[in-house]
């Protein structure tokens, strides 16, 4: 667990984060959402004390953090950002090696974490292990960015516009990839976007911050539906909400006893897919499975819709 | 369409042709002297040497000439222009065998300009075809071997004795072994004691930007004085020094000779390893230097492992300029009694003996080019980080 108490910034006169606090679940990912300028950022690298906070403090699993070196604290907590930063004279393997090797891992061991990675990324070792940096796509680089972060199996991953610089398509592959390596290693995800389709895709909860103060911190849909401050419903308020909101709820939700006909639909699908699919099939209905591939009851148009009405 | 790729007009090579058979044809291919320092009679190629050694180089030249003008392919260019070289070179050799009595050491044949033009385009012809087949800095360094190889071989071999510059070098031979050394201690010695302290400078000035302004601003200041005149005004710091510290007399300093030499080639060192290393600091990514930050790197471990191995290249390409620049100006620094091949070049002049000349430019010309080279094949090695 993280908890951020009181945690302010100063430069000058300007207040750049202002008496922040928040508290961030284990095994959770947590955006950090705002516009450029907000002190996002800056909130960030207070918790791996790339910045010394002003006041406040950031304690993590009870112990404070400004109770160590800051080098000796940076190596257990994983950091990645936008333009990746890869080492350009050094190989993906010895990239991705950085952390063990500061932290004197065993050869053996280092070169086991290394091509557990890179397969886990979805690049084949014997392909990319002895690679350069500038032989690899910006898709490519960008995971190696990811994995090297993830190298001393960390269990905070702090990610500063990771995905910013990747044109859509890869995006949604490297946000993909993102859940499944949360899913895989239970890693604890700070991410700080501008993007807030990105935040609703990735967050279990969403911090949204203007000027310095966080407005409202809470989990998507509560964003959505109980927006805290005119800035949040605001930036949340786009004209497909209604489908944002359908998007972060599972099918199993709006289920129902019952069968229909058709090819049945998975209970952990979002109800938006399941909306689109049924409106592709023009039928009213389908059945659902879980995740065995049993029965588990059918999904209605009706019952979608009205999970996507504001209450 | 397979005819037009192999030829095609080459105006680089159409020229250096062009310079080649004016040599040729019209300027004296050696000169022979009564003795070192008369006037001498300039001697074509016919007259210089036997007909048949005469049609071989004739041969040899319009071969590379047509090469050079039409031929596509760099291995041929490189081929017939290396090996109309190694033709020229030993015909001016046969030429002084021929034109010298038999155990007369007063006579001297000297290469004329038409052969020292020929040497020159041809040698042009084989660079530029090295160029094309952009050979990789460990073939670099081969070829460079390859030729110092065979020169020197040519020359222990006694194929030039009877040349003036090698009747110059058989006078000279113990000074010539000490002033080579002693010219490269000077030019490698200041650059040494430049690099330990220049790149912490470097380093130094990349952290404190207030500082980058002041020490680079005083090291152009420097940089703009002649070499000559620092010579001049270390002169008589150096000489009081003397004077006063029996101690630093005894250290060997004083106001003319080595130490001068080394100090004002010192501070000629310092801009352009300092200005690299700023330069070369700069460039590397500051995302590259946030993540190391972010990942627990010290400061130290980054310079150390980051910056510097990134900032490489470039700090070797102004040791690179630092060495090329000390080797030519060390030349200078026998005026004030340092050594050097430069002596060689000073007592020529004075003794209008232009033979003498050559022994310390020659050698002074090679120094520079193969530690230019040198560093640039280590730099292209080290890159790792180009494309």
């Amino acid at each position: 667990m993280i908890s951020i108490e009181n945690l302010s910034k100063q430069y000058g006169t300007a207040r750049v984060v202002d008496d922040v606090s928040m508290t961030i679940d284990p095994h959770t990912i947590t955006v950090i959402v705002g516009t450029s300028g907000s002190g996002k950022s800056t909130l960030l690298r207070m918790i791996n004390r790339l910045v010394e906070p002003t006041s406040g403090r950031v304690l993590i699993d009870g112990a404070d953090t400004a109770g160590e070196p800051a080098h000796l604290l940076r190596r257990r907590i994983g950091y990645a950002i936008q333009s990746h930063g890869l080492f350009p004279h050094r190989t993906v393997a010895e990239n991705i090696a950085t952390v063990p090797e500061l932290l004197r891992w065993e050869r053996a061991r280092i070169r086991g974490r290394v091509e557990e990675l890179l397969t886990v990324f979805q690049l084949d070792p014997a392909t990319y292990a002895d690679k350069f940096p500038h032989q690899l796509s910006g898709g490519q680089q960008q995971r190696v960015g990811v994995a090297r972060a993830l190298a001393a199996e960390p269990n905070v991953l702090l990610m500063d516009e990771p995905f910013g610089a990747l044109d859509p398509i890869i995006r949604g592959k490297a946000q993909e990839d993102l859940l499944d390596i949360h899913r895989r290693y239970g890693t604890t995800v700070i991410l700080v976007t501008h993007d807030m389709d990105e935040a609703f895709r990735l967050g279990d909860r969403i911090a949204v911050m203007s000027a310095g103060k966080v407005l409202q911190y809470d989990r998507p849909a509560v964003l959505l539906t109980q927006p805290a401050d005119p800035f949040v419903a605001r930036m949340t308020g786009s004209a497909d909400r209604a489908l944002k909101l359908l998007s972060l709820t599972n099918v199993s939700e709006a289920a129902k006893p019952g069968t229909a006909p058709g090819p049945p639909i998975p209970e952990s699908a979002s109800l938006r897919d399941a909306l689109s699919e049924l409106m592709w099939r023009g039928t009213e209905s389908a059945g659902v499975i879980d995740a065995s591939g049993q029965p588990a009851g059918c999904v209605t148009i009706e019952a979608i819709l009205a999970h996507g009405r504001a209450h | 369409m397979n005819v037009s790729r192999r030829t095609k007009f080459d105006r680089l090579g159409a020229l250096l042709a062009l310079f080649a058979l004016i040599a040729l044809v019209f300027m004296p291919f050696v000169v022979a002297k009564a003795n070192r320092i008369v006037p001498g009679t300039s001697l074509g190629l016919l007259a210089a040497v036997p007909l048949s050694t005469a049609i071989g180089v004739i041969a040899a030249v319009l071969v590379a000439a047509c090469v050079a003008v039409i031929v596509a392919s760099p291995g041929l260019r490189l081929a017939s222009a290396t090996l109309a070289v190694v033709i020229v070179s030993l015909a001016v050799a046969a030429a002084g065998s021929a034109l010298t009595p038999l155990g007369n050491k007063v006579v001297r044949i000297a290469p004329g300009s038409g052969f020292w033009l020929l040497l020159c385009s041809l040698g042009l012809m084989a660079t530029d075809a090295i160029t094309r087949l952009r050979p990789g800095p460990l073939l670099r360094v081969v070829l460079l071997l390859a030729f110092v190889g065979i020169a020197l071989a040519a020359f222990a071999h006694g194929t030039f004795d009877h040349l003036s510059v090698m009747r110059e070098y058989a006078v000279n031979a113990t000074r010539f072994s000490h002033e080579i050394a002693q010219h490269l201690w000077l030019a490698l010695g200041s650059l040494g004691t430049a690099v330990v302290v220049a790149l912490p400078l470097g380093v130094l000035c990349h952290r404190v930007p207030r500082l980058r302004g002041a020490v680079l601003g005083t090291l152009n200041l420097i940089q703009t004085i002649p070499a000559i005149a620092l010579f001049g005004i270390l002169m008589a710091p150096l000489a009081a020094l003397a004077t006063a510290y029996p101690l630093a007399a005894a250290l060997g300093i004083r106001g003319i000779g080595t130490a001068p030499a080394i100090i004002a080639l010192f501070l000629y060192s310092l801009l352009p390893v300092v200005a690299n290393t700023v330069l070369g600091l700069r460039r590397v990514s500051p995302a590259a230097v946030e993540a190391a930050r972010g990942m627990g790197m010290t400061p130290a471990q980054i310079l150390k492992s980051i910056e510097l191995p990134l900032a490489l290249p470039v700090i070797l390409t102004g040791i690179r300029i630092v060495l090329v620049q000390n080797i030519g100006l060390v030349a200078i620094a026998a005026l004030i009694g340092a050594g050097g091949l430069g002596t060689f070049i000073f007592q020529g002049i004075g003794q209008t003996a232009i033979d003498l000349v050559l022994l310390g430019a020659v050698p002074t010309v090679t120094l520079a080019f193969s530690a230019a080279v040198l560093l640039d094949a280590l730099i292209e090695a080290m890159d790792r980080t180009r494309p």
